[in-house]
């Protein structure tokens, strides 16, 4: 009821898996758009991006060349962005789930209820694991 | 009146409703055999209709067509504001072509359209406790659903609505505490509203009484310190929510293991200064800002390998719940910080809330 949603890496993220370092994250998604310019002002976070399922919130490179784009995946309001992974980007690896954490975003009044429904539960999640790595061996 | 030759000045004009009430006054007194208060807290409102009266001022739109311009909100173009600029304006000629000095007499009577009484409000204050970690402090219902049982401001403003026979109240106190915190020590300061009241004369013995009273009908809350205010007191109370200081004392949970020599620096520790975000469980109905609020001293009592109990003085304002847990980083420093590992809270209290209103009443 307090619709509150926090963005952070899934378990599986090959970002989190054993050998990987963080090289840099880039919250400078477009030309014209940098989630860290971000301004939310007043109780209903008025000026704040909007994002929807697709929309990017951050480019993380990894020391072995690779660039993951981290996706929204849930429609609202945008209400921060993590700045803590940028000066401590071990952080994200270490704490994905707390202090790690990759955004904040506010779905509307109206949407809140189905996209909790939308959503996973740990046990669902774990299966879809499963799933996955059984077909892929 | 200056041509009469006397001194009179705007202030000597007696106002319309001061001469209505010369002349109510002692023949309503004398109906009723009670005498008549201008300043009581019983009201009576009547409100009087003259339509010649409403168009009297209507001239001064030709004589100064400038001051009135029809706005969207107002239904007359006459408003007072209006008028009074008006009458600065025009000159004492031209007033005097359209207006005659002395006015006519009017012709018609006025009519009385509404009458209301109304009694003034009274204010109750007093210190809560609250023992129940399950009580919010006010009614919580979503949709129409009552969510949890009852509210502190329902099981104190009950007896009090039932005894001053008010129609309805406004409950405030010197900040609030969640849910599940319970409060301690003194009590916090709050105070109500009686919208209304038919009764209002009570003696110290009958107020302990309806103290007593409130008392015994519940054991999730107590009272103390309950006596009649006047409403300049609130303003008191609320100096309180910003000014003072809390003390609470919190029991803590930690992933690693710790000793009674990890801890013990945290007595040590004084004026640490937070930046608190605005915490993530209230984000949806507060607007997102950094709170730097003051922890003055701690002190640390060991349990157990995962456990210590830590008391803490604040600054008011101050969110301890997030000073232990970290709020996933957002409040800085944090007791997870300080100590290097996790920390949650599993109980809080409050221990005081160091506001030394209102007077504290003998037993």
């Amino acid at each position: 009821s307090c619709r509150i949603c926090v963005i952070t890496l899934a378990e599986a993220h090959p970002l989190l898996q054993s050998g990987k370092t963080i090289k840099n994250i880039n919250y400078q998604i477009s030309a014209n758009c940098s989630r860290l310019q971000n301004k939310v002002s007043g109780k209903s976070k008025r000026g704040a991006q909007f994002l929807t399922e697709l929309a990017p919130l951050c480019r993380i490179s990894s020391s072995d060349g690779e660039e993951y784009t981290i996706y929204s995946c849930i429609r609202g309001r945008l209400i921060e962005v993590n700045e803590n992974i940028l000066s401590n980007p071990a952080l994200l690896q270490e704490k994905p789930s707390t202090e790690g954490y990759i955004a904040v975003v506010l779905p509307k009044f109206e949407e809140s209820k189905s996209i909790t429904q939308g959503l996973l539960t740990q046990k669902e999640y774990e299966e879809v694991l499963l799933k996955r790595r059984s077909s892929a061996s | 009146f200056r041509n009469l030759g006397l001194p009179l000045a705007k202030d000597d004009i007696v106002q319309l409703k001061e001469a209505y009430k010369w002349i109510i006054h002692p023949q309503l007194s004398e109906e009723l055999g009670v005498p008549a208060d201008g300043k009581s807290l019983f009201e009576v409102s009547v409100v009087f209709a003259h339509p010649e009266t409403d168009k009297e001022c209507h001239f001064l739109a030709t004589a100064c067509p400038d001051c009135f311009k029809p706005a969207k909100n107002k239904q007359s173009v006459f408003t007072r504001m209006a008028v009074i600029k008006a009458l600065e304006k025009i000159k004492e000629e031209d007033f005097l072509k359209h207006f005659p000095c002395p006015p006519s007499s009017p012709e018609k009577l006025c009519d009385a359209l509404e009458i209301q009484c109304n009694n003034g409000a009274v204010f109750v204050a007093g210190r809560y406790n609250k023992y129940s970690r399950n009580l919010p402090q006010t009614p919580w219902i979503i949709d129409g659903e009552r969510k949890l049982e009852s509210s502190v401001e329902e099981l104190i403003s009950e007896h009090l609505m039932a005894e001053f026979k008010a129609d309805s109240f406004n409950f405030s106190s010197s900040g609030r505490e969640d849910v599940d915190v319970r409060t301690l020590g003194n009590g916090r300061p709050f105070a109500i509203e009686l919208v209304n009241p038919r009764r209002i004369h009570f003696t110290a013995e009958e107020m302990k009484r309806l103290q007593q009273a409130i008392n015994d009908s519940s054991d999730k809350i107590q009272v103390r310190d309950l006596q009649l205010v006047t409403r300049s007191a609130i303003g008191r109370m609320k100096e309180g929510e910003e000014e003072k200081t809390k003390t609470y004392s919190a029991l803590i949970w930690t992933d690693k293991a710790i000793q009674r020599e990890d801890i013990a620096f945290l007595d040590d520790i004084k004026e640490l200064k937070l930046e608190q975000k605005t915490p993530l469980r209230v984000l949806h109905r507060r607007p997102l800002a950094v709170r730097c609020r003051l922890i003055h001293t701690m002190r640390a009592e060991y349990i157990d390998e995962h456990h210590f109990r830590l008391h803490l003085k604040t600054q008011a304002g101050t969110y301890i719940k997030e000073f232990v847990h970290g709020d996933f980083g957002r409040t800085k420093p944090n007791i997870g910080s300080l100590l290097n590992r996790t920390a949650d809270i599993l109980e809080l209290d409050v221990e005081s809330v160091d506001v030394d209103w209102p007077p504290t009443l003998a037993d």
